[in-house]
């Protein structure tokens, strides 16, 4: 137990007319960890992605990422502090290029401005740099072949690593992923398994993810937490989360206890709010 | 030879000037849609610009570059003061608020007296002319080509795509929304500044809705995917009625007609080409 | 003087409102701006115009006639324009677009076929005399445009927010989705809802057209900078705001008119406009509907 985590989230809400979508969640990751948010649908994960990632305002509650607040800071200001995401339904700008796409996401780490009119140098040096970084990216995704293809004529799995190869061209500390083998078939489930944890190991860097797959995450998470009806009900490793009991009851045995609203179903929609 | 290329420019001096004016208004209207944003204050923008230039020039006899300098900048600001709140919400709202900008403007000139009311204002000296419209139109067309093949146009066009999922790429919103604002009610004035300095006349109902909707449909019409697409689409609308006379009394029907089509069957426009993002 | 303005205030505002309602309406359950809603108003006073001249109906009779000429028309229009659209699940912008694209057609059109000169209603249709209550004159035709827009308020109020088809049709505007689920067609819901907002433009083109007959195509395209101001003053797809923000620009520009200058009466809509935008972006009651995703 060293340093303050990464993310520190505390006392996070989120209400939407009456209904408490996220009810005072306290979660910290710490960096280098892959990070697991789990909860039956309508449990508020990506409420709570939201509000980390800055796209909802949070009703209540801080979210700090590496000490600093971020309250109140748009998306982009979120983004040059090194927070990038991936949307639940794939969110690629499908009439770009795959090259492109991923040039977009070095949109902070560029500054051209005049340079743009003039075609001065030090801008065709900026985006030669620019180029030749994002086809690392797409060579370390697996996407090489495809940078230069429309991005919504990929197939869905190539689609979310796309989105990834993106949001790491944001060089974050800390990358958001929101249910990335939703809609994978298990061989590239498998593979993507294999790319986050090179994110891991050889990049540092760090992840929080929510993700219905149990196998991927119990095998990939190095820490969980357990999210139901907006609280946290556990937070631990994989082994302690999956021996305690309220997450037991949350994901076999609530239809009884809780009018059965929410249901364990990985393959629904989890959106839990209405806007 | 000369003789005859004097006698075709003599005689289609107005549609040449029209084909270059609008051409600067299709690209003006082009900058806010490639943010996925709509302006319905072009003609509104235009009118200013054109007022500006014509009253400095008339009034005050200041150089022609003067008064260009100004068409673009006195739109620009009402943009800025308009497009300010506007901006940070939905698209609809500016629709709505450049819509009303456009009637106001046509309120105002109607009911400004010291810019000749409901008469207009007459007697604008010929400055600029052929080479000074083209000019500013190849200026603009080739800056906007090298904008969009750089970092800022695919932010551009990642915001038109998916506007959420730019910001979390790093995108200013606000910030790329407002400068298409401001950059494209300057051109609008500035096309307005040059037309009114070729027609010696302009008046308060020159600028209205219609105006603003034909501009609209040049870039409908034309596409969206290069800067090239609206100058195409606003040379064909300015044209077609030329070459279609009986068409000339449905120029408007036309027109709208134009925007459903587009909108409904071919929403990429007549060149669909895309121009590429890179530099 | 301050009390007549105050009662030309309060019938103008009321038409305002009655203009306003139909197209806020139109928008909470569409999510779509549809500008064409400017023509509705002109087709209803038109088909009022017709209806007295040539079949020489009573103004009482002329009114649900121009009313039900615009419902149908918005129907057709809708049906014709953004069906394919929704089906595509297409952005407002499009929307916004196609409707644009109508309007400058229509308008034409309209311009085209019946000119642009201003035409009145024949004088049999005035001649209610007027009521003094001392200082204070009020026509009959004032108290007519009055009562009618009143009545059709709280007829339509009434009928959204306390009977089944309201619940349906407010069912739809919230989810779609969900209201097909149970049963409720929503094809059918949206025609209802295009129908009833192209008759209120209608009825209210009418009242306006009497109030101060002068009717012509274009009379639309001036009301529509109201109507802007109006549902955005009163918050995007919130009807009671509409009423509010109606009421409110009738007297701000008869007070005005009045006290100001007659010129200024126009920009009042607008500076009404920009000063919500700036201040207040939800609208009075801060209830615009948010923003579809």
């Amino acid at each position: 137990m060293s340093a303050s985590p990464l993310l520190a989230v505390e006392g996070l809400t989120r209400r939407f007319q009456g209904l408490v979508a996220v009810d005072s969640v306290d979660l910290a990751v710490r960096e280098g960890t892959v990070h697991g948010l789990i909860g039956p649908n309508g449990a508020g994960k990506t409420t709570l992605f939201n509000m980390v990632s800055g796209v909802l305002a949070p009703s209540a509650g801080t979210v700090r990422l590496d000490g600093r607040a971020l309250d109140g800071l748009a998306p982009y200001r979120r983004t040059a502090l090194g927070l990038a995401r991936t949307f639940q339904n794939i969110r690629i700008f499908s009439e770009m290029t795959v090259l492109e796409n991923v040039m977009t996401g070095l949109h902070t780490r560029l500054s051209a401005r005049l340079g743009i009119l003039l075609r001065s140098p030090g801008f065709r040096a900026e985006e030669r740099g620019a180029k030749a970084r994002a086809r690392d990216l797409l060579a370390f995704v697996g996407l090489s072949e495809a940078a230069d293809l429309r991005a919504g004529a990929l197939p869905y799995g190539d689609q979310r690593r796309l989105e990834i190869a993106r949001a790491l061209a944001c060089e974050p500390r800390l990358l958001l992923l929101d249910e990335p083998a939703a809609g994978m078939n298990p061989a590239e489930t498998h593979a993507l398994l294999a790319l986050l944890r090179r994110l891991r190991d050889e990049r540092g860097l760090t992840l929080l993810l929510v993700e219905h797959d149990m196998p991927l995450v119990m095998s990939l998470c190095d820490r969980l937490t357990v999210l139901n009806f907006g609280r946290r009900i556990a937070d631990g490793t994989p082994a302690e989360v999956r021996a305690h009991p309220a997450v037991i009851e949350a994901y076999l045995g609530a239809g009884t206890a809780q009018a059965g609203t929410a249901q364990g179903h990985p393959d629904a929609h989890p959106q839990g709010a209405v806007s | 030879m000369w003789q005859t290329l004097d006698d075709f420019y003599w005689t289609y001096q107005s549609l040449i000037h029209g084909i270059g004016v609008n051409g600067i208004l299709a690209l003006s209207i082009y900058v806010v849609l490639a943010v996925g944003q709509l302006s319905l204050g072009q003609a509104a923008f235009m009118g200013v610009g054109a007022y500006t230039g014509a009253l400095l020039t008339v009034k005050f006899g200041t150089p022609f570059a003067v008064s260009m300098a100004a068409a673009a900048a006195v739109p620009a600001l009402i943009a800025l003061v308009v497009g300010g709140p506007t901006l940070r919400l939905t698209g609809v709202y500016l629709a709505i608020a450049t819509i009303g900008l456009g009637e106001i403007t046509r309120i105002v000139f109607l009911n400004w007296d010291y810019a000749g009311g409901a008469l207009g204002l007459s007697g604008i000296p010929e400055k600029g002319g052929v080479l000074a419209i083209y000019g500013t139109l190849a200026v603009v067309l080739i800056a906007l080509i090298l904008v969009a093949r750089s970092r800022i146009g695919r932010a551009m066009e990642a915001m038109r795509e998916d506007e959420a999922a730019a910001g979390v790429m790093g995108v200013n919103l606000p910030r790329y929304r407002m400068t298409a604002l401001v950059v494209s009610s300057g051109l609008a004035g500035i096309a307005g500044c040059l037309s009114a300095h070729v027609s010696s006349f302009i008046g308060p109902n020159e600028y209205g809705f219609e105006t603003a909707v034909t501009i609209l449909s040049y870039a409908l019409l034309g596409g969206i995917g290069s800067p090239v697409a609206p100058v195409l689409g606003a040379a064909i609308l300015t044209l077609l009625p030329e070459v279609l006379r009986p068409l000339a009394d449905f120029r408007l029907m036309v027109n709208g007609l134009i925007i459903v089509v587009a909108v409904l069957f071919m929403p990429r426009g007549i060149l669909p080409w895309r121009i590429a993002r890179t530099g | 003087m301050l009390e007549q303005q105050l009662v030309n205030g309060v019938v103008l505002g009321a038409t305002y409102a009655l203009f306003a309602l139909g197209f806020t309406l139109m928008f909470g359950v569409m999510g779509v701006i549809n500008l064409t809603y400017g023509v509705y108003f002109a087709v209803g006073a038109f088909a009022a115009l017709w209806s007295t001249q040539a079949l020489g109906l009573p103004i009482a009779a002329a009114l649900p006639l121009g009313a039900l000429i615009a419902g149908v028309i918005a129907v057709a229009i809708d049906t014709l324009l953004l069906t394919r659209l929704r089906k595509a699940k297409a952005p407002e912008l499009a929307s916004l677009m196609v409707t644009l694209g109508a309007t400058l057609f229509l308008y034409a059109g309209m311009a085209a076929s019946l000119g642009t000169e201003i035409r009145r209603f024949p004088a049999a249709v005035f001649d209610g005399g007027a009521y003094d209550l001392g200082a204070v004159r009020i026509g009959t035709t004032q108290i007519l445009i009055f009562g009618a827009a009143v009545a059709l308020v709280v007829a339509l109020m009434a009928l959204v927010r306390g009977s089944r088809l309201g619940l349906a049709i407010r069912a739809v505007a919230e989810n779609p989705d969900a209201a097909a689920l149970m049963g409720i067609n929503g094809g059918l819901m949206l025609r209802v809802v295009s129908f009833l907002s192209g008759a209120i433009g209608g009825a209210a083109g009418v009242l306006v057209g009497l109030n101060f007959n002068a009717i012509q195509p274009f009379m639309g395209e001036h009301m529509m900078l109201r109507g802007f101001a109006v549902i955005i003053v009163g918050g995007l797809g919130d009807l009671r705001g509409a009423l509010a923000a109606g009421l409110l620009l009738g007297f701000a520009e008869v007070l005005t008119a009045a006290y100001v200058s007659s010129t200024f009466k126009d920009l009042t809509a607008f500076a009404l406009l920009v000063a919500t935008l700036w201040f207040r972006p939800l609208g009075l009651f801060g209830r615009a509907a948010a923003k579809r995703a």
